[in-house]
This record gives structure tokens, C-alpha cells and sequence, in this order.
């Protein structure tokens, strides 16, 4: 039963989304979109955190350079094409590649300091370069444009396009990674997550599990930062930071959805840049309101918003007493 | 460049070095005996200063600012330890990263409700405020080495505390292996509550002493915090000695990388800290896994 | 005559001052069951964590069919045909039954970065992890999670991913701990029947089940080998009598 209601869930969702533009303003597409991207953002995090295992604390240094590597760029362009601004984005598997062969051979908590870091390294690198604009960042004064010829056919100036454009790269996304967690790589990094030290002892070479794992994950982060770079129009250090808009944001994003599902991600970009758009409506310091409400969140429903959803719909339905709603508590701390 | 003028560097690097050693020992502690990440640990150090500037403020003596300001930090630690930390104990990290988020926000919003957004500063006691002179261009305030001063005594005492006493037998060995503290039947729950509130204290002693010399401001507690677990992790969790010269190590680079290479400055410590785990994964003074 | 499949020369690992094993020369020979008893802390555990890779050893040599493999991590030394059981049980809680074997028999492939087709659709996979649950009498849990199961089962599973693997050598430290006797009884089958076509290396406290199935036995004291030889032989050993032996019956 509960798995029919799934399957029908996401569909529904998606055609809601599909349609949304007919019938929301332009600022409310504008605010989807960037819901979207953070959504791809929270996801890849997830595939590290809720899928193999690793905390890391730099992820927001590879959004940071998609973003950059469209805005350096692209900078004094006046048409970008899409074509040639989209492989940027892989500049940041490419620092993936690097920042995870050096992390992977920590763990536990040196795990997390050395991803922070790195993460830390990139951003005041942007943040004292006045090559790239320094604290200001550097601004794009044109979104991509997809040509063949000089016929324009998809132009990232209209709203709606780019709102498309960006579900499109979200369920991409979702489909590579649900395509990888079924494939036998996918197999590994779960078991990586759930005991790494018998994954090893089994036969694995576990280091090249993770570093592939970080590698993906970094390259979808880095579309996208090339993404809301496109959107916003601007790319500067806050990308990179690890309060605020950053990593921890992104944690949080995760968690409060439910982490360990392509899903959770997307549900919670919706819940924390709703509160965040909400919450300071009803005081000026909301943050408080937040803070509240992802500590009530992480301590007493540690599997997130997402693990609600199945435990609503067994009391509405008959529970099939063989399939209890999936709601265990955190595992003990791996000390690694 | 004269001696003089990197005498006066290789001070501020010890001082600064101090203070970090001072937010950075109750970090590690709480790592090494609790398992606990504490992302709110600056922020202790934040209100430390605000302490340090309310209480001045009132009473018109940073001492006495000091004096009132300690026990209002030691129960704050109490507080939190009893109402969130003490959730968190059997925890995975990255709850207790999250949780502790969440107490940044906080803080963070509860610093504006009490004191406002803006930047303030804290006077220097009139007999610390003078300079001593090095040579006809060249002096050293009086008040920052005062502040070494006391930070020396401080990790004296502290040493001593951890040498020699029963609180630093069990401080000991809850930092070794914290499974023996709870089968020794030490009261965990006590040892915790102590260890937490004594950090905080330090932590919040540390920005109280750092008020005169930098500028009271929001957000301070963050780059506190971020630069403390690098030296946490570069003297490797649980390790007081590890994180006396990890502190010191910071110190050394910040101060100098600021007058060498300016514009590397901040992405040095980081690097030292990332050629360092390379070299060895678990930090100076950790244990290997 | 004698085939050696597995020989430690010299080996030594201490513990900051503790030593856990100190010039440990032993020949395993290929077929055979070979036990490994001794007090607790007489370092049999530590050997098993040597020979497994899970430690690295101090000082001395490991060769494994002729082959060097001191100093090589876990993995690649479970690649070479050593498959090793935990004492405590060591599996993946979350998963099935059949998932946990699955993973372990996934391992066999020639590489798991295979990114697109479903793993669930891996033939030799799958009848690998089904083979090796039937082996160790699983199959019938196969979609219970492994956390539900009783602890015996547990144990089990512990043999099945091992045997998923599908090593040439099975290193079991302690497979009996903590089992009902009917359980036991299953289980030293279970070792009977894989010791007609496996190498076992056995560490047991179960002495009759020692007796049962081991062809030859070592006897390790305070890290070190204290005599080698047939069950009869250390039955007769006046040396094992007074310092394991007697002690054992010291206790009982």
C-alpha cells in the first residue's frame, strides 16, 4: 500500500511543479527556481552525508566554483552560450577531485575539520582576491542562452525558461542518482555508511568508493553553483561560507527533509527557504524561530519532515505490520 | 626591518596564541572526554565580551566586569549543558554539528536582543594602558602582555589541575578512553556538567580579557570558533598539550603570514592545518585509530 | 608432504608496553583445521587481526601461499582468498539478511564502479549471496534485517558474508561465543562441512568443539606459541596441561 502511495507521490509532486508557472506570479517562480537549485545542492550533499557516510564541511566550496568559474568566465561576455558555460561547472569535480584525495584518508571529526578547511582555504581565496572582486564578488549582467546558429532556442532571460531549465537539471539529477544508488557502486557506499570497517574487510578498497562518491557529488554541487550564479546574477564568497548561507544551511536542509532519501533534499530546500522567507515576517529575529525549530527537528525527528509522510498515510490506510514507518534513532557515534 | 619590529610580532603571536589555547583546551576537552563537536563553543567567547563590555559598562572596572562576569559564564555553561549538550552525548556528529548550529543562530539573535548590532569597545584599565618602550619607535602595550600573563598563569594552574588532582585523573582518562571513566562508576553526569561549564568558562575568559584589545562585535564568536578547531585538530582531539602548541603554531602563523605574505594570510593556517593531517591523520598529539 | 597454504615467521605486535604477540612462527597447512587456543590475552584474537590485515604487525613476515602479504591493508588481503569472521558480531544492522550477503558477495566482482544497470540484476552476484546463505542456514531469514535476528542468527550471517566472499582460507575468531547449544551444534556442522574443501583457521573457546573438529592445535600464552601439534599431542603436553589446562579446570 505505502509503496503505491509513494509511487504515486512523486509524480503528483513533480506535475505540481511542471505546472506551477501557469499559475504562479513571476516572483514566485523566481523563488521556486531558487528553491530547485538549492534542492540539486542539498542532494548532492546528501549523497555524502545521508548515503556514504561522510560529513563533510567543505561541500560549499564546490558550489562556490561553479559558480565562480561561469562568473570569471563569462565576466565581460554579452552573450553567454550555454554550451560553452555548462562544462564549466566541472571545475568543480575537479577541485573534488583534488580536496577529496587528500580528506578521505582522515575520519570522524578530522573528516569534517579538513573538509572545513578546504572549504575555508577556497573562500578567502575569493574573499581576498581583488582579481575576482573580493568580498563583493564579481557580477553577470547576461544569463546563458542556448543557440543554434543565430536562432536563440532555449534563453535563460525568461523566468519561466530558466524555472524549467532548472527542474530539468533537478530531475536529472535525481535520476543519475537513483540510477547509481540501485547500480553495485551504490551497494558500497551505502554499506561504506553503515559499517565501513567490514565493507574493508569484505575486499573493498573503500578510499576509491568514497573519493568517486565526493567526486560526484562535488561536480553536481558545482552545477549547482553555476546555476544560481546564472540566476541571481552574481557569484561572490557567501557561497563559500560555512554559517549563513552555507554548508550548515545545507545540513540543515537535509536533515529537516530527511536524509538518506533523493527526496528528503527537495522537501527540505522547500521548508528552509520558506521559513527563511516567512519567519522574518513575524519578527526581527527570526533566526531565533530557526534555530528553534531545527533543534526540535534533529532531536525529535531525526529522520526528518520526510519520515512523516508514510507515518500519515499507514494511520489513514491499514498498517501492514510488517512494514513499520522506517523511524530509528541515530546510530551510536562512529568512532573512527 | 629591525629586531624590534618582529619581537613585537613574535608578542602579539604568543598572545593571540594564548587566547586561542584558552577556547581551545574546553574544546578539546569536550571532544576527548565527550565526544561532543561543538560548533557553540565561540560563541561563549562572544559573550564573554559582551559580558566583559556590558558589565563594564555598569560597574565602570573591567574587574570587577571580569569578577561578575565568570559565574554569569560558569552557569550559562551549566544551562546549556543540562537543556542541549547533554542530548547530544550518544549522538552522531552530525546532529551534534547541526544541534550546535542551531545554537549559534541562538545566541547569536539573543546577543542582538541584549546588546544590539553595533561595535563596541572596552577600555583598558588605566594602570595597564600604557606602552613599554623597545627602542625610540617601538613599544608594547603593557595591557597585551598582561594578557599573557595571566593566560600563563592559567595553563599553569591548569596543568597542575590535570597533573595532580582526582578532577584531573578523571579528565585523564576520560580523554584516553571514555568507556573506563563510565565502567570506573565516576559520576559521568557530574564529570560532564564540569568539564563543559569549566570550558565554557575559559572560553568566555578568553573574550572577556580579548575585549580591550579587539573590538566587541556580532559574529565574533564564529571566527573564534572556526580557527579553535583547527588547533584542536592540528594537537589532536582530547589533547591538552596538543592544543597548547597547536595554539601557539596559529599564533606564530597568522601574525607573521600577515606581515610576510598578506594576502595568503588566512588560507595559511588552513594549509598548515591540511599538510599536518596529511602527515599524520589523527594530529601532533592524538591517538591513532 | 606438508603443503603450507599460510606461514607467520617471526611475527610480533605490542601494544604500546603490552605485548600481544611476540615471535609467533607458525605453518598452516593447506586442508586442514587448525585451532588456536590459550587463556584470554594470550593474543589469539591479535593473530587473527595480523593475518586479516586489520593489524599491522611490528616486526616478522606473513606469506600466504608462497606470497608476501605483510603489510597489506584488509582489503586486498580478502582479495587474495582470506576471508575473516568477528568475534563480536560485526554486520551491516540495517540491511536484509540477503543484503548483507549480497554486499559480500558483490565484492568478487572484478570491480563494483559500475554505475548504470541495477545491481539486482547481477546472476553471479546473486547466486553467490543465495549460495552462501544456504550454506550457513540462512535462507529461510532472507529479508528479515539483520538487527531483528536472534544472536545466533546473527553469528551465522557473520559465517555467510565470509563465506560469500568465497575465500580459500576462513579465518573464525570464536564462531561458537555466546551460542545455545542447539545453535552450536549447527554451526561446528556447518565448519565440519566446509572443512572438507576450505582451509580453517579456528579460535575457540569451546574445547569440545575444538576437540571435535581441529587436526591440529596451538596453544598461545601471553603472546606467545607455546606448542604446536595433533590434539593428541597437546592432550599429552605436560607443558599445556600446566598452563592452560589446569587452569581451565582451575576455573570450572
Amino acid at each position: 500500500m505505502a509503496v503505491t502511495t509513494r509511487s504515486l507521490t512523486l509524480p503528483a509532486a513533480l506535475l505540481i511543479l511542471v505546472l506551477f508557472p501557469l499559475f504562479g506570479s513571476s516572483f514566485y517562480v523566481g523563488l521556486l527556481t531558487r528553491i530547485l537549485i538549492l534542492a540539486i545542492f542539498a542532494m548532492s550533499l546528501d549523497l555524502l552525508i545521508g548515503y556514504t557516510g561522510l560529513v563533510s564541511f567543505g561541500h560549499a566550496a564546490f558550489f562556490g566554483i561553479g559558480g565562480y568559474a561561469l562568473a570569471i568566465a563569462f565576466q565581460d561576455a554579452t552573450t553567454i552560450h550555454l554550451w560553452q558555460a555548462l562544462p564549466l561547472s566541472l571545475a568543480a569535480a575537479l577541485a573534488a577531485l583534488v580536496v577529496g584525495w587528500i580528506s578521505i584518508r582522515t575520519s570522524g571529526i578530522y573528516f569534517i575539520m579538513i573538509t572545513l578547511a578546504f572549504g575555508q582555504m577556497f573562500f578567502y581565496y575569493f574573499f581576498e582576491s581583488p582579481r575576482y572582486g573580493g568580498d563583493d564578488g564579481i557580477f553577470l549582467f547576461f544569463k546563458p542562452v542556448l543557440m543554434i546558429g543565430t536562432e536563440s532556442i532555449l534563453n535563460l532571460e525568461n523566468e519561466n525558461t530558466f524555472y524549467y531549465f532548472a527542474l530539468g537539471c533537478l530531475v536529472t539529477g535525481y535520476l543519475l542518482l537513483a540510477m547509481i544508488l540501485r547500480a553495485p557502486f551504490g551497494k558500497v557506499i551505502t554499506a561504506i555508511k553503515a559499517n565501513e570497517h567490514r565493507v574493508r574487510a569484505l575486499g573493498y578498497s573503500i578510499n576509491r568508493y568514497k573519493l568517486v562518491s565526493f567526486v560526484i557529488a562535488g561536480t553536481l554541487a558545482g552545477l549547482a553553483g553555476f546555476l544560481e550564479g546564472a540566476h541571481s546574477g552574481y557569484v561572490n564568497p557567501s557561497y563559500m561560507s560555512w554559517h549563513s548561507s552555507g554548508i550548515a544551511i545545507a545540513i540543515a536542509i537535509v536533515v529537516l527533509g530527511g536524509m538518506g532519501t533523493l527526496y528528503g533534499p527537495i522537501v527540505g530546500a522547500f521548508i528552509v527557504v520558506l521559513l527563511q522567507d516567512f519567519l522574518p515576517s513575524l519578527t526581527e529575529h527570526w533566526q531565533l524561530l530557526f534555530g528553534g525549530i531545527v533543534i526540535s527537528v534533529a532531536l525529535f525527528l531525526p529522520r526528518g519532515a520526510t519520515s512523516l509522510l508514510p507515518r500519515i498515510l499507514s494511520r489513514r490506510q491499514t498498517t501492514r505490520p510488517d512494514s513499520p514507518p522506517p523511524e530509528d534513532g541515530p546510530r551510536e557515534p562512529a568512532d573512527g | 626591518m629591525e629586531l624590534s619590529f618582529y619581537l613585537v610580532q613574535l608578542l602579539n603571536a604568543i598572545q593571540y596564541g594564548f587566547l586561542l589555547f584558552l577556547v581551545a583546551s574546553g574544546l578539546t576537552l569536550l571532544f576527548g572526554i565527550m565526544g561532543i563537536i561543538n560548533l557553540a563553543h565561540g560563541s561563549f567567547y562572544m559573550i564573554g565580551a559582551y559580558l566583559a563590555y556590558g558589565l563594564t559598562e555598569m560597574t565602570g572596572s573591567l574587574w570587577l566586569g571580569i569578577l561578575l562576569g565568570l559565574p554569569i559564564a560558569l552557569l550559562v555553561g551549566y544551562l546549556v549543558e543540562r537543556f542541549a549538550i547533554s542530548f547530544l552525548y550518544k549522538r552522531d556528529h552530525l546532529y551534534q554539528v547541526l544541534l550546535t548550529f542551531a545554537l549559534i543562530l541562538i545566541f547569536n539573535e539573543l546577543q542582538q536582543i541584549l546588546w544590539g548590532t553595533d561595535v563596541h569597545g572596552v577600555a583598558i584599565p588605566a594602570p595597564l594602558a600604557g606602552s613599554i618602550p623597545l627602542t625610540e619607535n617601538q613599544s608594547y602595550p603593557v595591557y597585551r602582555l598582561f594578557i599573557s600573563a595571566v593566560c600563563i598563569a592559567i595553563a599553569g594552574g591548569m596543568s597542575w589541575v590535570i597533573q595532580k588532582t582526582r578532577l584531573g585523573m578523571m579528565i585523564r582518562a576520560g580523554a584516553s578512553n571514555r568507556e573506563m571513566v563510565q565502567a570506573l562508576g565516576i559520576d559521568v553526569n557530574r564529570l560532564f556538567a564540569l568539564v563543559f561549564s569549566l570550558g565554557v568558562a575559559l572560553a568566555a575568559f578568553a573574550g572577556m580579557l580579548a575585549a580591550p584589545v579587539d573590538s566587541v562585535y556580532p559574529g565574533m564568536g564564529e571566527n573564534v570558533l572556526i580557527i579553535s578547531f583547527v588547533v584542536v585538530v592540528i594537537g589532536g582531539t582530547g589533547s591538552i598539550k596538543g592544543a597548547f602548541i597547536g595554539a601557539m603554531l596559529i599564533g606564530l602563523v597568522s601574525t607573521f603570514g600577515k606581515v610576510l605574505l598578506p594576502e595568503m594570510a588566512s588560507i595559511m593556517a588552513y594549509a598548515l592545518m591540511a599538510l599536518i593531517l596529511l602527515w599524520r591523520p589523527q594530529g601532533l598529539f592524538g591517538r591513532a585509530h | 608432504m606438508a603443503d603450507t597454504i599460510l606461514r607467520t615467521d617471526h611475527l610480533s605486535k605490542s601494544f604500546g608496553g603490552l605485548v600481544a604477540a611476540s615471535n609467533v612462527s607458525l605453518d598452516f597447512e593447506r586442508g586442514q583445521v587448525h585451532a588456536v587456543i590459550g587463556p584470554n590475552g594470550a593474543g589469539k584474537t591479535t593473530l587473527i587481526n595480523l593475518l586479516s590485515g586489520d593489524l599491522q604487525p611490528d616486526d616478522g613476515s606473513i606469506l600466504f601461499n608462497g606470497k608476501h602479504i605483510t603489510h597489506l591493508p584488509p582489503d586486498r588481503i580478502s582479495q587474495l582468498g582470506i576471508g575473516r569472521s568477528y568475534q563480536k558480531t560485526n554486520i551491516f544492522n540495517e540491511f536484509s539478511c540477503y543484503e548483507n550477503c549480497w554486499v559480500a558477495a558483490q565484492s568478487r566482482l572484478k570491480t563494483s564502479m559500475r554505475f548504470f544497470r541495477p545491481a539486482s540484476r547481477l546472476k553471479t552476484v546473486r547466486e553467490r549471496a543465495e549460495k552462501a546463505l544456504e550454506l550457513c542456514g540462512l535462507s529461510r531469514r532472507c529479508d528479515t534485517r539483520a538487527a531483528a535476528m536472534s544472536y545466533g542468527e546473527q553469528r551465522q550471517l557473520e559465517i555467510g558474508m565470509m563465506l560469500a566472499t568465497e575465500p580459500e582460507l576462513l579465518l573464525l575468531d570464536e564462531p561458537l561465543a555466546g551460542m545455545g547449544s542447539e545453535e552450536s551444534r549447527r554451526v561446528i556442522e556447518l565448519l565440519r562441512r566446509l572443512a572438507e574443501n576450505h582451509t580453517l583457521i579456528l579460535i575457540e573457546h569451546d574445547m569440545d568443539a575444538v576437540f571435535a573438529i581441529a587436526e591440529k592445535l596451538t596453544v598461545m600464552v601471553n603472546g606467545r606459541v607455546l606448542e604446536t601439534g595433533t590434539v593428541e599431542q597437546i592432550r599429552n603436553s605436560r607443558a599445556v596441561q600446566d598452563v592452560y589446562l589446569g587452569e581451565e579446570e582451575a576455573d570450572g
